[in-house]
Formats: structure tokens, C-alpha cells, sequence
């Protein structure tokens, strides 16, 4: 049987995007680590900021489409939810929390199994179109996990995405690096992360915030996800932090104030530093 | 032994500055072997890479036009059996290959390492995180490891015994990819040293107004490269690829100079790991003299000029 046109153009224009957000600590706070671990505290933590990236984008690919679901999800412990839910503030649809003891001390080949495990039961259910990261979580920051998410899933791969398109089937985006600005395209599903420079976040406003208290977050285990404990967490794991401290503070700084000698006294500094 | 090999990093047909310095500190590790993704080097490049250390060079004329990630790994692949180690530079672009090799080897990855050594037959990285305030240390509990270093971490020397008198052509199959690469507009190079790789770095923010005339006189005068704050960047006073911070470059120079720039934490997290910062602010609350060795409070219109003569004169004995 031929597929009717009319039910593609309606695919086409429906767009179902799931947007992955990472709890983290507060740039702010006094970052620090337990036993090899981050410490994450729900009055420390929060979305990951570069994520409020991929939820705009996400977002505006709906509402320019007219039609279709956003979903925020996180893989975290008990206070991770603190960041899908500030996704629903910003005004997704749907929000999933997958949280196991299980999953701890995973590194990123096992949060990625965790995370495309996830995307896999909500696809099957109704296919998504996109999965949209940021471009760093700022703890971990190793901008490896939308690389390792793309390989698990098998779908196509577009990262740092600084503009972000998506038509007839496929996505395009554009790319600066250091050496060159690249467009890059590839069908549809993608994962896509986006860069800071791809748009300017919204802020959830009081319509929103009253809307999200009461909006339903989906928890799911491994076992909901039908992931092998063993496959994931500390145990699986690649690397493993076996110490972590503190850098000392810099000793014996110093502040002059510029009374009409501050560029010899800089000068000077440098000089006897042996640095020009 | 260990067989170490070294991703090389290339610009303009050389071996960049961070790959020698990969190299001196593959030797510290085992041995190492150069892979060359793409046509054969010229023989002089060869000649280079001997001296740090690489006993010989694999090229894979296959990878040349490999900008995807999951293709260049599959190069990698192929050149790296016998590795146990395989280092690169930490770039974004290296981030992705090497995440592509560890799911092709089954490798640990540590990326933006600024250290590695082998303790008890395993291999550990340091890394200084949380914008540098913390120091980790990591334990590669895989067989196999990748790690993705800082440059300006190793100080480049030749080896003792110089090597790379062989150059092994590695045949390898590269996979059909999904991405297509519609487009690639080359970034002009910059003058002088790369922003990464600078053993000086002098940054100007909002403070310069848009002026970049004095902080890339003292650059000049330095020998380094020139940086920016994300706001200098955002309003088109320099172009993009200049910008330091944890969403831009992450440099780690002997030497910082921040002219102009408040300090903000996302600036913080790509330059606190600097050797010396020293900081020129008219505000003398700004959190950027929390971290310098040596700050200035004044005007940098005022500061930089006569720290430049200062320095001239200086020099003229
Ligand atoms: C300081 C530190 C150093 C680490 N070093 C390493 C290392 O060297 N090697 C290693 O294998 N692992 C490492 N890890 C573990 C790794 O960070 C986690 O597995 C993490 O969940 C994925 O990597 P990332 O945080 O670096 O994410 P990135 O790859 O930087 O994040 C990109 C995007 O992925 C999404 N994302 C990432 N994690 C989650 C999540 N849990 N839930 C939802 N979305 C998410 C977000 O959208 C984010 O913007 C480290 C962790 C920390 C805290
Ligand atoms: C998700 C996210 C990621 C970000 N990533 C980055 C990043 O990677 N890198 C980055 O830099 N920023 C980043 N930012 C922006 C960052 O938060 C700051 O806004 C930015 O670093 C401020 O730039 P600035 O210091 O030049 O400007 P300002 O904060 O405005 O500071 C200007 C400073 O110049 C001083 N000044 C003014 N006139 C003079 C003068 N004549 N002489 C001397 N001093 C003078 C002022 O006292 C002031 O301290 C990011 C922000 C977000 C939200």
C-alpha cells in the first residue's frame, strides 16, 4: 500500500525531540568531592546551564512546527529531578528521571548506555525526530557524552551545532571550529548538541512555574529500561577517581593600585619573574 | 614495554608544537610511535618527530580527507592495535574521536588531562577541575587507555636516542557515515602562536571598549597569543576562535594577563590553571584579583603602555 502524502506532510511537521539535562552543582557554590564523587546536594545543584541551550532549541523546533512533544530527561540520583524540573518551568512537555543506585560512579560509556536506553523506550513508543544535549556538562565537561550517545543509539551524529535546521527528513547544522566553520547534515533521528552561541535561553515565566508544579515527572529504573546492572555504574566503569583535593590558593598575591607608576611596577613583576 | 602512540596534530603540513610535546611525554611511558592521519609527511616532519622521541611513523594515507569522528577513529583503530596507549590533544574535535576509538577498543578515556603516569602497571591522569580549584587524579582501570592532554602541560625535549627512521603506510577501512560535510570554510590562521598552544596569553574584555590595539602590543612584546572574554566576542570586537573560558579555549600558558576582564566564573574555568595571572581592572572588587599573582588596579589605558615601554627599555638594557 502507498503511503498517503497527506499523513508524511503531517510527520513532517509534527516534531517529537527529546532534550537531555544534567543536575550539576551551582557554578557558584563551593564545588567540591566525597570519596572520588561530586558532591550533588539539591541546594547546591541545578540544570546544567549550557542545557537551557538544547531546551530552547528544542522548544523553538515545536513551535515552529506548530505541533509535537518536547521531553526533558535526567540520570541522576533523588535531587537530579530539580533539573527536569526546571525543564518544565522552561515549558516542556514530558519529563523522565531516571534514577537507580545502579547507575552510580557510571563514566560516560555507561551514562550514555543508561541515557540511549531511556531515549530507545520512549522512541518505540512514537518515534522521536531529535535528541538535543548541550555542548558540556559543567562539572564533568568532557563533551564526549553526545559522541558516545549517538554510537549506542546507531543514529546520526551533529554536535556543537552553533545553528540548527531541520527539513525534509534531515538535520543540518553548522559547526565553528577552530580551523574552519563546516556545515554538517545527516537524516533524522539525530543526536544534536548545540553550543552556547545557538540561541538565547528563555525564562520560565509565572504561567509556567505554577504549571510545572503540578506536571507529572516519570521515574524509571534499570530495570524499567531492561539495562543490565552490571553493564553500568562503578563496577563497569573505565576510570575510576582515586583522589581527589583541593588546589591551594595562590600564595603571596599581590594588588597595587595605579598612582602613575602601576605599568613599572607590572613591568618590573615580569621581569623579575623572569616572564619578559 | 608499553607501546605509546601519539595522535599528530598538523597545521599547514607540520607537526604542531603539542604533538612534540605529546611525544616527550609518551617517552616517559614507553615507546612511542607517531600515526599520521592522511598523506605522507614530508621527510623533515619525520625528521622532527624523531627527535622527540616517536620510533617510527604510521601513516594512513586512508584518513586524509577524515574529518568525521567515527572515521578517523576507524583510522586510529587500524594504526593503534599494538598500542596500549594511545594519546591526542585535548580538542573538541579529538574529544569525539576519541570517545568513537574507546567504543571501537574498549578503552578508558580521560580527556583534558594535564598529566599521565604509569603507578602500579596502571595508567593515571591528573586534571585540575571545578574551573581548576580541585585536583583529580584518575585511575585508567580499562586494558586499554586514551587520553586527551592539555598542551603547555610537557616541556617539548629531544629524546636521547632519536628515531622515526620508519615510515609504515597502515592500510584501513573507513565506515560509511550518515553526516555529510556540505561545507568547509577555512579559519584563516591566526598570526603567530594558536590561542591553545601559547605559552603566553594576553586577554582583553568589555575594559578594552573594543580597542585590542594595546593588549596585542603586549602580546607581541610576549611572544604570546591574544585572548577574550565572551562579551568582547559577542559584540564582534574579535572574532570567536579568541574567546578563553570554559564554553571557549581552555589555555594553560606560563603566563595570563587579563586586561579589562571582570573574572566571571565561566571565564575563570578556561584559565585559572594558568602559572602566573596577573590582572589589570579599574574595579578593585573584581573577582578576577582573587586569583591573580600580580594585579593592577588602574586604567589598562594608562597600565599597558607603560608597562610596555617599561619592558622595551628594560630589554635595550
Ligand atoms: C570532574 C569529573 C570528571 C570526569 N571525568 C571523566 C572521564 O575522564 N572519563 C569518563 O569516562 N567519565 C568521566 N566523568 C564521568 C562523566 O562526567 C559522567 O559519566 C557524565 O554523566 C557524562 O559526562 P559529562 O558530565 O562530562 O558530560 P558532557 O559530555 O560534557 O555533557 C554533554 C551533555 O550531555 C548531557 N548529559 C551528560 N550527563 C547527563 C546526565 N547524567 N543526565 C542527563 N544528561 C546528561 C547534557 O545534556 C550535557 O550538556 C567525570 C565526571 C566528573 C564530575
Ligand atoms: C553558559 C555561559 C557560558 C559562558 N562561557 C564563557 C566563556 O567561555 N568565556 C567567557 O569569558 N565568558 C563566558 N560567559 C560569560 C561570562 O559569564 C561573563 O559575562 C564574561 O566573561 C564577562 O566578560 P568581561 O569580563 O569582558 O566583561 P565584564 O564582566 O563587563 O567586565 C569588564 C571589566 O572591565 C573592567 N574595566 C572597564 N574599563 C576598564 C579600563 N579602562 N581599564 C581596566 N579595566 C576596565 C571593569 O571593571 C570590569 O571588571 C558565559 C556565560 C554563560 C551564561
Amino acid at each position: 500500500m502507498e503511503v498517503a502524502p497527506a499523513s508524511s506532510a503531517a510527520t513532517l511537521s509534527r516534531m517529537r525531540i527529546l532534550v537531555t539535562v544534567k543536575f550539576v552543582p551551582d557554578l557558584q557554590s563551593q564545588r567540591s568531592f566525597t570519596d572520588g564523587a561530586v558532591t550533588r546536594t539539591g541546594d547546591d545543584g541545578t540544570m546544567n546551564e549550557l542545557d537551557e541551550n538544547a531546551v530552547e532549541a528544542a522548544l523553538q523546533l515545536k513551535e515552529a512546527a506548530g505541533e509535537g512533544e518536547v521531553y526533558a530527561l535526567t540520570v541522576g540520583g533523588d535531587d537530579a529531578v530539580a533539573a527536569v524540573r526546571k525543564a518544565l518551568q522552561l515549558g516542556v512537555d514530558h519529563a523522565i528521571h531516571v534514577s537507580d543506585a545502579g547507575v552510580a560512579g557510571s563514566d560516560v560509556f555507561g551514562t550514555a548506555k543508561v541515557i540511549a536506553a531511556a531515549v530507545r523506550k520512549v522512541h518505540e513508543e512514537d518515534p522521536l525526530d531529535l535528541v538535543i544535549t548541550g555542548m558540556a556538562a559543567l562539572d564533568g565537561l568532557t563533551s564526549m557524552l553526545p559522541t558516545a550517545l549517538a554510537a549506542e543509539l546507531g543514529w546520526s551524529q551533529l554536535t556543537l551545532a552553533s545553528g540548527l535546521t531541520v527539513e525534509g527528513g534531515a538535520a543540518s547544522i553548522v559547526r565553528h571550529l577552530p580551523d574552519a566553520h563546516e556545515t554538517v547534515s545527516a537524516p533524522l533521528p539525530a543526536v544534536v548538541s548545540v553550543t552556547d552561541e545557538a540561541n538565547t535561553p528563555r525564562y520560565p515565566n509565572f504561567k509556567l512555574i505554577m504549571a510545572a508544579r503540578s506536571k507529572p515527572v516519570a521515574t524509571w529504573t534499570l530495570e524499567d529500561l531492561g539495562v543490565d546492572p552490571s553493564s553500568v555504574g562503578a563496577g563497569a566503569a573505565r576510570t575510576v577517581v582515586v583522589d581527589a583535593s583541593p588546589r591551594p590558593p595562590r600564595e603571596n598575591r599581590v594588588t597595587v593600585t595605579d598612582t602613575g607608576e602601576g605599568g613599572v611596577a607590572l613591568a618590573d613583576f615580569l621581569i623579575e619573574r623572569g616572564l619578559a | 614495554m608499553t607501546t605509546v602512540a601519539v595522535l599528530v596534530e598538523s597545521r599547514g603540513g607540520e607537526a604542531t608544537q603539542p604533538t612534540h610535546e605529546a611525544i616527550t611525554l609518551a617517552r616517559t611511558l614507553g615507546t612511542p610511535v607517531a600515526v599520521w592521519l592522511g598523506a605522507a609527511p614530508d621527510p623533515a616532519q619525520n625528521a622532527r618527530l624523531g627527535i622527540h622521541g616517536a620510533t617510527e611513523v604510521r601513516v594512513v594515507p586512508a584518513a586524509e580527507d577524515a574529518r568525521q569522528p567515527a572515521r578517523a577513529a576507524a583510522a586510529l583503530a587500524a594504526a593503534t592495535a599494538d598500542a596500549d596507549i594511545v594519546l591526542m590533544i585535548s580538542t573538541f574535535v579529538n574529544k569525539e574521536i576519541a570517545t568513537r576509538l574507546a567504543l571501537l577498543t574498549g578503552a578508558g578515556v580521560v580527556v583534558d588531562a594535564a598529566g599521565v603516569e604509569l603507578v602500579d602497571g596502571h595508567v593515571e591522569t591528573l586534571q585540575t577541575v571545578f574551573a581548576a580549584t580541585w585536583n583529580v587524579r584518575t585511575r585508567i582501570a580499562a586494558e586499554k587507555a586514551i587520553v586527551a592532554i592539555r598542551p603547555n602541560t610537557t616541556l617539548a625535549s629531544p629524546a636521547e636516542e632519536t628515531g622515526a627512521a620508519t615510515t609504515v603506510v597502515v592500510d584501513a577501512e573507513l565506515p560509511e557515515v550518515p553526516e555529510v560535510i556540505a561545507s568547509v570554510e577555512p579559519v584563516p590562521a591566526p598570526e603567530g602562536v594558536p590561542l591553545a598552544e601559547a605559552p603566553v596569553v594576553v586577554s582583553g574584555g568589555r575594559g578594552t571598549n573594543g580597542d585590542y590595539t594595546l593588549v596585542r602590543e603586549l602580546a607581541d612584546l610576549l611572544g604570546g597569543a591574544v585572548g577574550a572574554s565572551r562579551d568582547a566576542t559577542d559584540e564582534g570586537w574579535i572574532s570567536h576562535e579568541h574567546m578563553v573560558g570554559q564554553t571557549g579555549t581552555t589555555v594553560t600558558p606560563a603566563l595570563y594577563v587579563a586586561c579589562g576582564i571582570s573574572g566571571a566564573v565561566h571565564h575563570r574555568g578556561g584559565m585559572q590553571a594558568s602559572g602566573t595571572i596577573v590582572a589589570v581592572n579599574i574595579d578593585p572588587d573584581a573577582p578576577i584579583f582573587e586569583i591573580a599573582d600580580f594585579g593592577v588596579v588602574g586604567d589598562l589605558g594608562d597600565v599597558l603602555p607603560q608597562a610596555i615601554a617599561h619592558i622595551e627599555k628594560h630589554r635595550a638594557g
